[in-house]
């Protein structure tokens, strides 16, 4: 069943990232004002969004392991806040190319991408924190506590563009009140955010699959030391 | 413009970058883990079928 879900949504994931990038280049026109390198938003924004997700939904089965005590939780938040972090890579990567050709530097130490780096290197102390203790309970206890800070971290970094006006761009998406887009321009980033969204979920899929294979690991080994 | 079609190439150049070489660590962690699983299952049935001490 796990295989099946697998297969479609990487057929479907893929099919619309190819029928996106045929919209980015054929239907929609330069932005009068940055030119073709506006659609860097058309990954920047949906791996952002992609990311926030993730990092929400690895939050809840944090806390549904605080609750439970069930380590299958554990497994879950940690495949997704994994992947999660993966897209917060690309958002941060493509967000600089963009600042370099439009601002004329790689990074503004602006509140918004200052605590979206923050955020990023929360997640990647959350791996590390994962790697660093072997005990199964402690790591995921640990790891929970970790991932609720991390998440008050990404309610900073989405509302930092209300609160603070700097460098980083105000809201532009309809949906914030935005309306700084045309609605052609709009819809294939809410496309491309569907396609990452499903890429997400297959690969959340697969690394859950691979945590639990890890956990047989173990318990096989622990066995295997009793005799 | 040329830059302006060059940095938006880096841009998405980068994007999958990072995730296809994210997919490529999945898959090779995939493999070892199968290798490790395959190896610790004998190793059990190895002791198993060894005399207890």
């Amino acid at each position: 069943m796990r295989l099946k879900i697998i297969l479609i949504l990487s057929v479907l994931s893929g099919a619309l990232l190819a029928w996106n990038l045929h919209s980015m280049f054929m239907d929609v026109p330069d932005e009068l004002n940055q030119g073709a390198v506006f659609r860097i938003i058309y990954f920047h924004v949906p791996a952002a969004m992609t990311s926030f997700t993730g990092f929400y939904l690895g939050m809840f089965a944090g806390i549904g392991y605080l609750v439970k005590k069930d380590l299958r939780f554990d497994s879950i938040a940690a495949a997704i806040n994994e992947v999660s972090l993966a897209f917060a890579t690309v958002t941060l990567i493509t967000g600089s190319i963009w600042g370099r050709m439009i601002w004329g530097i790689w990074w503004a130490w602006d509140p918004r991408i200052t605590s979206y780096f923050v955020c990023w290197l929360i997640y990647t102390g959350y791996l590390m924190l994962r790697r660093a203790i072997d005990e199964p309970t402690t790591r995921a206890r640990l790891s929970a506590v970790l991932s609720i800070f991390g998440a008050v971290d990404i309610l900073i970094v989405w509302k930092s563009i209300e609160w603070w006006r700097t460098q980083h761009p105000g809201p532009v998406l309809e949906i914030r009140g935005g309306g700084g887009m045309a609605p052609g321009m709009e819809a294939p980033l809410w496309w491309n955010a569907l396609a990452l969204v499903m890429l997400a979920t297959v690969l959340v899929l697969i690394r859950s699959r691979q945590q639990s294979m890890q956990r047989e690991i173990d318990s096989l080994r622990r066995y295997a030391h009793a005799f | 413009m040329t830059s302006n079609y060059t940095f938006m190439f880096y841009g998405f150049l980068a994007a999958w970058m990072v995730v296809i070489i994210y997919v490529i660590w999945i898959a090779l962690r995939e493999r070892k883990l199968r290798d490790e699983l395959d190896r610790v299952k004998r190793m059990v049935e190895e002791r198993e079928s060894e005399p207890r001490k």
